[in-house]
Formats: structure tokens, sequence, C-alpha cells
């Protein structure tokens, strides 16, 4: 028999994580090392998944097991592509956290590295999860171990941020709830792919719509409900940040792809303008928002929202091109699924660079840089590849994404690419205005002058994903082919019409 | 060898010297690192020149290389290729020989700089960047090209980072540029859904079928689709080849080191949207206005910067706004389908302009960084070297009969002169008047460099002296091109050479006509002696060598007279003012006040707190009736049975 490597991946690092908390009490921070072990164990294991997966529409390594019979909720689990991308993006970058965090946490960083094996657990999970009411399980869970990351080793103001965070959040969801128990009195299940094939009027199908979308548009975040980003962010520390900007608003994509376009078609195609709508005032609106951010961790969670409007565009703009163009649509689609797992590796980047600046001088304020190159040149020069990255340089990930987008929006619209593009000169504008004043420039003071540059640890960290950021933007071809079956799919559940 | 392993190796060998020199730097001398990234550049140079004979060969029938597949969506397939012709190994070969030059140059230009491996690090870059741009054979590539030489003109122009004015020109020139890429990126994109590829021989081939096609701007207006597709791609070409309204980088690109201001900022690099232009001739024959629309467009900038260049005290900014003005050329020439002028422009142009800014380089070398003609004269005597080559680049540039920029510069005015395109009877004016101010600030520049009285301290004098070997090599190369150059006009353009590469309509026949004009080399110059431009030449050479050598005073005499137009082109127009002031100060206003008012105030103060407030709010209220007396509770119960008892027994 196989072992069940999705379970695996899951309750690992979750009893893992319990082990450590119990444990830690009297062995202490020497528990560090065995979350290091766990999360290369994971990584080891994703390698796994990507390997004995083949190229195709279906779910694989599928576990099914009743868990409440009563009202035929299953412990059901199974990856496609997508799943399989993400997944590996979350233990990728849970163990670039683990190693991140290894010395620059000074309280408890054996907790704290078990909260890091419980929301990866979590994370997986929701990725992995078959079955609506298992799905929306996790998807509260994983809050808790954030809210704590934020909560405990979180900045001055953490209390403001983690409610705000929390609220907002579970306020999402609960629509979210009422929406799957709604559809669950329709179709008496819960199981994500026989909802994906039930036949709803589109009078019930745009109330579920909606809900899906507070609940994912928070997530995302979307514009006009975005603001709790920033503010946790700004608050959370470095791990928390990256894992935040890298996983957690990729659930929000990921939510879009599994529950509104394949459960909703038509009210998705309905409400298609409402989504392209809050994406270009993201692109745009955040953009111009982030121009103007004194803080880089505020700039860099704006310029976060920007580009997860490139995600949600392509997903929504699917509708709106002209029918029949097959190759367009799911070149939309491709851009929004490579723009998240781009997203994941520039933005998660960023914030480790903000990290190494913050561990050396205890401030997030642009105006209390400059001339950080010159005491700093091989950190200097990584942060600019990633700035150049995140302004969408041809080359690096960043550009892949927005560029299928765009062209893809222009089969719809030109107003849509030409909102879309701004993004070239406003993306430019900040990342490279940031740039400017924290990197280059005369050294500001003594305290620029003493900095140290990179260590050899912070060093590896950066340069894998610099290699990443170049790999997916040199040849993105294999990513792109191995998603295309399981894109194909969803297209084709999000153009047929359950009328 | 087959040409695809030749044309690798001519795009992966500077990327090689590039990589091993930036990444391992910290353990090489300097001497491993100008020669490892020399060999790779000399080695690119080779190959170029190996596939021209190739090519030769075969007539330059244009070969078409697939490397990789950079992604395929269903149908929809991006590649990464190289398209082998005339035009591409035209611009492999001055590219590559421009850039060793250059290379060669900077180990004495920098070589007391702390960033001498960074340095070539980023020019050897930047090599590979251009040509993927110009091998390219597709539109993905050509834009990876585009981006990223405009990544090492942002790094080197910021190479000093601790100047304020280089890292704020760096910020500039990408901002500008992008500014432009929007254009090209929309211009793509319009192709990309019109003829589901970016190939440019399926693209190419489709676009005869879309004449006829529209794209809908709003409800009421409609655009011939190719004509929206070729403006966008130009207003790319703008950004990059420095156009007005998007020129105003380029001057304050002179910021970087003069290396590259030769190789990326006047031989190249800002040459790439000519050349884009040209590579797409088989679209832009289709669109009547947009050809007229970049006829006009060069011919503002090659007349309005020509001007400003008159008013210039530093030598590299002359030198830069006369590079716009020579740009504007180019673009005129391509507006009236002269596709072939415009390149051989861009050709001859590389040599010279390269060649003028680094003997310009050579001068603020010898003057210890000193950069103001107003404190310079009497240098011949010093820099036998840097003057005569000086005096070759000035003489090409002015386009001096039997010199290079005379065959280039001279063929683009006749064929303006021949265009029908309406209004191209202006444009001859203003490219015709171009000569008059080209002769003018050059030769300004050369007298009050070269000739005169010194007017620095006799001790400052007496230490310049002629600059190294590996300066003045490269100098008396590229002075011996910009003499011969232009004696290729016979087979590039009045034979096949271009005939493969660029597309001219029946419609735009100014070359057919140039033809019967031609009657070879000897004659054009015979005849160059006694046309208009040689005498506005000669009257632009006078009056520089009236007001700068013979009687000094003249300029101070009629600054009051020419009061208002020196403040108009001292200031560029205003264009920097309106940017800077205007659209910059703009953007960050609207970022602060959407994050102010939108995310601040109205989302986060009224949606979000407000409906915290509100919550909080009601709960105050509702907190009152709790107050725990059970007196209230007992009349509120009996109120409340009343209120109930009344309801049903009027119900039933």
């Amino acid at each position: 028999m196989d072992i069940p490597i999705l379970s695996l991946l899951i309750w690992m690092p979750v009893f893992a994580a319990i082990l450590i908390m119990l444990m830690g009490r009297e062995i202490g921070e020497g528990m560090k090392w065995f979350a290091l072990v766990v999360s290369i164990a994971e990584m080891i294991l994703a390698v796994l998944l990507i390997s004995k997966s083949h190229i195709s529409s279906q779910m694989q390594f599928v576990e099914k097991h009743s868990w409440i019979e009563s009202f035929d909720i299953y412990y059901a689990l199974g990856a496609d592509a997508i799943s399989i991308t993400l997944i590996a993006l979350t233990v990728f970058m849970t163990l670039l956290v683990v190693i991140a965090s290894w010395t620059n946490i000074k309280h408890q960083i054996h907790n704290y590295l078990a909260a890091f094996l419980l929301l990866e657990g979590l994370m997986v999970g929701v990725f992995c999860a078959l079955d609506a009411m298992l799905f929306y399980v996790f998807f509260e869970a994983m809050l808790i171990p954030m809210f704590l990351i934020i909560g405990i080793w979180g900045g001055p103001r953490r209390v403001y941020a983690t409610i705000k965070f929390f609220l907002y959040t579970f306020f999402g969801s609960v629509f979210m709830l009422i929406a799957l128990l709604y559809l669950y009195s329709q179709t008496n299940t819960f199981e994500i792919a026989q909802l994906s094939g039930a036949a709803i009027p589109l009078n019930v199908q745009i109330p579920i719509f909606l809900a899906f979308l507070i609940a994912f548009a928070v997530k995302v975040p979307m514009w006009p409900v975005h603001t709790w980003l920033p503010d946790a962010h700004v608050e959370a520390p470095t791990g928390g940040s990256v894992i935040l900007a890298a996983i957690m608003l990729k659930i929000g994509g990921y939510g879009f792809l599994r529950f509104n376009l394949p459960i909703t078609p038509d009210a998705s195609r309905e409400l298609d303008w409402l989504l392209i709508a809050m994406s270009l005032i993201a692109i745009v609106y955040i953009g111009f928002v982030a121009l103007a951010q004194k803080d880089m961790k505020k700039l860099i969670a704006y310029s976060s929202i920007a580009h997860m409007g490139f995600v949600t565009l392509g997903f929504f703009v699917i509708y709106q091109i002209s029918a029949g163009n097959t190759d367009f649509q799911m070149l939309a689609l491709q851009g929004g699924m490579v723009q998240m797992i781009s997203h994941g590796f520039i933005s998660g980047a960023l914030f480790l660079c903000v990290g190494v600046l913050y561990n050396r001088m205890h401030s997030r304020n642009i105006d209390d840089y400059q001339g950080v190159v010159n005491s700093m040149p091989v950190f200097s020069a990584l942060m600019v590849l990633f700035a150049m990255a995140n302004s969408g340089l041809p080359g690096t990930s960043g550009f892949v994404g927005e560029f299928m987008v765009i062209v893809a929006s222009f089969d719809a619209s030109l107003w849509y690419a030409a909102l879309a593009a701004i993004t070239l000169i406003v993306g430019a504008a900040y990342s490279l205005w940031l740039v400017k004043r924290v990197i280059f420039g005369e050294v500001l003071n003594d305290s620029v002058a003493a900095l140290q540059d990179v260590t050899t640890r912070e060093f590896s960290i950066l340069i894998i994903l610099a290699l990443m950021v170049i790999a997916l933007g040199v040849w993105p071809a294999p990513l792109v082919e191995y998603l295309q079956p399981s894109l194909e799919r969803v297209l084709n559940l999000a153009l047929v019409t359950k009328v | 060898m087959s040409i695809l392993q030749l044309c690798l190796i001519t795009v992966l060998a500077p990327l090689f010297g590039s990589v091993v020199v930036g990444l391992f730097g910290k353990w090489l001398t300097r001497a491993h690192a100008h020669l490892i990234t020399i060999g790779g550049v000399a080695l690119a140079l080779v190959a170029s020149g190996v596939i021209f004979y190739q090519l030769l060969q075969t007539e330059f029938a244009p070969q078409n290389f697939s490397v990789y597949e950079w992604a395929t969506i269903g149908g929809f397939s991006l590649g990464i290729g190289f398209l082998i012709d005339s035009l591409t190994v035209t611009m492999m070969l001055v590219v590559t020989s421009v850039s060793l030059m250059v290379h060669v140059y900077t180990i004495g230009y920098m070589h007391e700089d702390p960033g001498y491996k960074r340095f070539f690090s980023y020019i050897s870059l930047f090599t590979f960047s251009m040509l993927m741009l110009v091998m390219s054979n597709n539109f993905l590539q050509l834009f990876f090209g585009w981006e990223a030489v405009g990544l090492v003109s942002y790094l080197l122009i910021g190479f000093w980072y601790t100047r304020p004015s280089a890292i704020l020109a760096n910020i500039k020139a990408f901002l500008v540029n992008r500014v432009g890429d929007f254009g090209f990126l929309l211009g793509i994109a319009a192709i990309a859904v019109s003829t589901s590829s970016l190939d440019y021989a399926q693209v190419f081939a489709a676009a005869p079928g879309l004449v006829d096609s529209t794209l809908t701007i709003t409800n009421s207006l409609e655009v011939p689709l190719l004509t929206f597709i070729c403006i966008a791609l130009f207003v790319g070409a703008m950004g990059k080849s420095a156009q007005v309204p998007l020129h105003v980088w380029l001057p304050d690109s002179m910021e970087g080191p003069t290396p590259i201001s030769a190789l990326i900022h006047a031989a190249t690099m800002v040459t790439a949207g000519i050349f884009m232009v040209a590579r797409m001739s088989p679209l832009f024959e289709l669109s009547e206005t947009a050809l007229l629309f970049i006829m006009f467009v060069g011919a503002i900038t090659a007349f309005f910067m020509g001007l400003v260049a008159m008013v210039q005290d530093d030598i590299k900014k002359v030198v830069a706004y006369s590079t716009l003005s020579q740009l504007g050329y180019m673009t005129v020439a391509l507006g009236v389908s002269a596709y072939s002028l415009a390149i051989f422009h861009l050709y001859t142009h590389a040599f010279f302009k390269a060649l003028l800014f680094l003997a310009a380089g050579s001068v603020i070398i010898a003057m210890h960084h000193e950069q103001d003609i107003r404190k310079m004269g009497g240098l011949w005597k010093r820099m036998p070297i840097t003057y005569a080559t000086s005096l070759i680049g000035t003489l090409a540039l002015i386009g001096f009969p039997a010199f290079s920029g005379f065959f280039s510069k001279e063929s683009i005015i006749e064929a303006v002169h021949l265009s029908e395109l309406p209004g191209a009877h202006y444009v001859y004016w203003m490219v015709l008047s171009g000569v008059f101010i080209t002769a003018f600030y050059s030769l300004r520049l050369f007298f009050l460099v070269f000739h005169g009285k010194p007017r620095m301290s006799d001790e400052t004098y007496s230490h310049v002296h002629e600059t190294p070997k590996v300066v003045t090599v490269p100098l008396i190369i590229l002075a011996i091109c910009s003499v011969v150059a232009g004696y290729a006009i016979e087979p590039m353009i009045y034979g096949d050479f271009f005939a493969a590469s660029i597309h001219v309509s029946e419609h735009h026949g100014v070359m057919e006509k140039m033809a019967d004009h031609f009657h070879g080399v000897q004659a054009m110059i015979t005849h160059g002696f006694v046309a208009h431009a040689f005498y506005l030449l000669l009257a632009g050479v006078a009056l520089a060598w009236l007001c700068y050598l013979l009687v000094p005073s003249i300029p101070k005499l009629l600054a009051p007279v020419f009061i208002i137009p020196n403040y108009i082109l001292t200031r560029k127009y205003g264009f920097d003012w309106l940017y800077i002031k205007g659209f910059a100060r703009l953007g960050v206003g609207i970022g602060k006040a959407a994050s102010a008012l939108g995310d601040r105030i109205l989302i986060d103060g009224l949606m979000v707190n407000g409906t915290a407030n509100i919550v909080k709010g009601v709960s105050m209220q509702l907190r009152k009736i709790q107050s725990g007396y059970l007196y209230q509770y007992a009349f509120a119960m009996i109120i409340g049975l009343l209120g109930l008892l009344t309801f049903f027994y009027f119900q039933i």
C-alpha cells in the first residue's frame, strides 16, 4: 500500500509542533533543531510528492475516510498540480523561515518555530482538502498559529493588528460557512468535486458566490477589504510576514479557483465586472498608495496587494475573453497562477531583506536608511534584484504572470490591459524609489556605516530565492506545462453553465 | 560551426564574462576582470564576423532558429530564438565592435575607480542584453532585451551611487523608459491578441490580413488596429531612443561614467528603438498614420534638441543633445520609409558618436574630471591624438563631404525631400536647417575645447597631457571607422543588402527614387560640395569660428538680444520642470491622498473602526437596560405581556 503522503505532510509538522510545545519546557531552545529536521523532512516529502505525481488533470494521492457520517463529512485529501505547486511553495518557504529565524528570535524560539510547523501543516491541509468542511476547518484553524505568531512575537501595536487580522478573516469565513451549509442543504454533500458538478440556479449561485467572495477577498486581500494586511505585516515578526505574504494570501486565490469558479460559474460570469473592477483598483490605486509609504514593510505589503490584483484579474477576466479563445483564457489563468508562485518568492524575499535590515538597525523606517550599499554591498545587490523582480523585469519571475495577464486581458478590453499595465510605471516607481532611498546615496549616519553585510546563513536564503526568481523568469515552461491540465479542468468547470 | 552555435557563442560569451566577474570578482584581480570580459566580447565580435561571412555566402537569406520554448499555452507558443539576417548582423557587428573598443578604453578611464570590476561586469551584461534584443526572432525576447538594457543602463547611470544627481538620473531614466514600455507592452499585447503569435515571421505573415481590422477604444471611437499597434510600439521606441517628449532621461544619463555614455547612451542602446521600427517595417508600412507620426516626432527631436545643444556648457551634455538630435534624424528616416537609411545613419553614428564621447572622456581624464568647456581651451597642443580624432569625429557628425556622417545624413535629408507624405515639406526644412545647427554647436564645442587661449590656470594647463594608449588606440580605430564607414553606402543602401530584412511598400518608393539619383560614391561627394546642406554647414562653422575664436566677445555682446531664446533653451523647454514638479509630485501626491483619505479615513476610519464604534455604541446603550434591578425587569415583563396580549387579541 502507498504511504498516505498528504496526511504525512499535514500531520507530521502538527504533531511535531505539539511535541515541541510540550517538551520545550524541559529541553528548551534545543528543540529548534528538531523543528529544523521536521521542516527538512517536509521538504523531502514535498519533493517526493512532485516526483511521484504525473501530469494530469485528476486529483492524485487521494485519501478518503469517513469523518462525521451523519453529515456526510469526509476526511478526504487529494492534490492536483495546482495543489501540489502550492504545497511545495508552502513547505519550501517554511523551511527558509525556520532557517532565517535561527538566531533572530530571542524569546522562546522553539515555540515560535512550533507555531510555524503547526501553520505549515494546516496550510498544506487547506491546499489538499477535497471536502469543503475539512477545507473550512483547516482554513479557520490556520488563523490560530498566525494569531499567536503576531500576538506573541510581534511589534508594539500587535494587539490592534492581531484583532484586526482575526476579525477580518473570521468575518469573511463565517459567510463561507453559511454558504457551505446552504449548499449542503441543497445537495447533501460537502465534497468539492460534487458541488462543482451540482446544478444550482443563478439566483442561488449569486449569494453563494458573494459569500465565497467575502471570505477569499479578505484573504487575498482585495480592495477594499485589504487594510488589515499592512497592519498585520508591520507588527508581524519577519517570519510571520514572509509566510503571510508568500502563502496565506495565496489561499484566497486558491479559494477562487476551487470554489467560486467551479461551484458558481454562472454567478462568476454574471459578476465578473465586479471582480475585474476590484482587481484593477487594487493594481492602480494600491500602487499609488504604496508610493506614499514611509515604512518599508507597509510599502511591500501594499505592493503585495497590487500584485495579487493580477491574480484575481487573471482568474475573472476569462469570462470577457472572446468565447472560444481557449488559449487566451488559459493564458489568463496561467498568468494568475504563475503570479501567485512568483509573488511567493519575491514578496518573501523582500520581507526577508527588510528583516535583515531590521535585525541590525531595529527600524523599518525608510528615512532611517540611506547608502546601505556602502556597508552592505552583497545584500544591496540582492535587494536590487528583488526590487527589480517586484517591478516585473523580464527575466525574473515577476514578469511572467503580469505579462500573461496583461496580454490575455487585452483580448477582453484595451482598457483592462492599459490599466493593468500602469503597474509597469507605478510598480517600478515604488520599488526603485525604495531602493534609491534605502540602498543608494551617501551613508546617512554612523549606524548605517557600521552595518555588517549579510551572514552566510542570510546570504544562502536570499540567494536560493534569487535563483528561483531567475529560473522561473527565464524558463517558466516546466511550471506552466505542469499546471496546464489542472487549470484546463478548472477552466472547463468555470465555463460550463449550471443553470 | 553552424550559425546557431555561433549565435549562442555571440550571446553567451559576454554573459559568461559578466557573470564570472560579477559573482566571483572578489577573488579576481583587476587584470583578470578585464581580460575575462574583453575576451568574452572579443569572442562575440569574432563570432559575429564569422556569421556575417557565412551569410555573405548565402546572399543574406534570413535564417530563423529556435533555441527553447519559454512557455506554451495550448496553441499559443512563446519561444526564445534568433533571426539572423542582414539587419541583425549589422547590429551585431556594431554592438560588439563598439563594445570591444569601450571595454579596452575602460581600462584607462576607470583605472583609479574602486568599482573597476563591477563596471566590467555591467558593460558585458549590457552587451549580452543588447545582443539578445537585436538577435531576437520574437517580441517576447525583444521585450526581454529591451528591459534588460534598461536595467543595465539604470545600474550604470547610477554607477557612482553616492552622488545624489546620479541616483536621481538613473531612476528617472528607468521610469521614463517605463512610460515608453507601457505603450510597447500594449502594442505587443495587441499583436498577440490579433495574430495569436509573437513570432516575427508569423506576425509579419498575418499583418497584411489585419489592414481592415479596427480596435474599439470607446463605444464611439474605433481606430485601425495596425495604426494602434504601430504607434504603441513606437511609444516604446520613443522611450528607448529618447524622442520628444520622452527624451528627458538621456541628457541626465551623462551622470554615468563616460565609456557607457559612448556605448549605451550614444552608439547602441538608444538606437534600439530605431532598430525595432526598422525590424517591424512589415507592420509600419501598413499604417500611413503611424509613419506620419514617426516622421514628425523625429523632426521635432532633430530640430529642437539640436537647438538646446547650442547653449550647453558641459562637454558631455553637448554631445548628449547632439545624440538626441541625430536620433531624431534616424527617426525621420523611418517615418519616410527609408528604413535602410535610418540603419545606415545608426551605423555611421555609432562610430563617430562613440568616438566623440570617448574623446570627450579623454579630455575629461586629462582635465582631472573637469567637464565645463568654458574652463578649457587650447588643448590641441597638449593632446594631439585626442585633438585629431575629435576633429575627424566632428567632421563626420556635421556631415562634411567624404566623412561617414555625410553619406548617411545627406541621404536622409534627400529622402525627406523626395517623400510624398503630407507635411514632409516642413520636415525637410527642419532637417535641412538642422545641418546649420549641428555645425554650429559641434564647432563651438571643438573650438572652445581645443583652440583659443587656455581658460584655466597655467598650472592646470601644464599638467594636461595626452592620455595613455588604452584610451588613444580605441580613439584611433574609431576615427578610422568614422571615415571609412560611409563608403559602405553603395552596397548597403543601393545594393540588395537589406532586401530580405526590410520591407517597403510600393507606395513608399522614396528609396527607389533615391537610387535613380545615385551615381556612385564619387559623384555623391562631388555633389555634396555644391548642395544646400553644404552652404548651411559652412555657415554654421563660420559662425562658430566667428563667435568663439575670432571675436570671443560676441556671445556676451549678443546675450541681451537672445535673452528669451536663451532662457527657453537653457531650461530645455521646461520638460524637466513639468515632469519633476508636475507628474512626479502629482504621482506621490495622489499616493499620499489615497493613503490618507482612501485607506486611513474612508476604509479604516469609517468602514472598519466605524463599524466597531457602532457596535460599541449600541452595546453601551444596550448595557443600560441590564440594570440588575428586579422591579425594572418585572415592569418590562408586564409591559411586554400586555403588549403581546393586546396583539393577539386584536389579531383574532
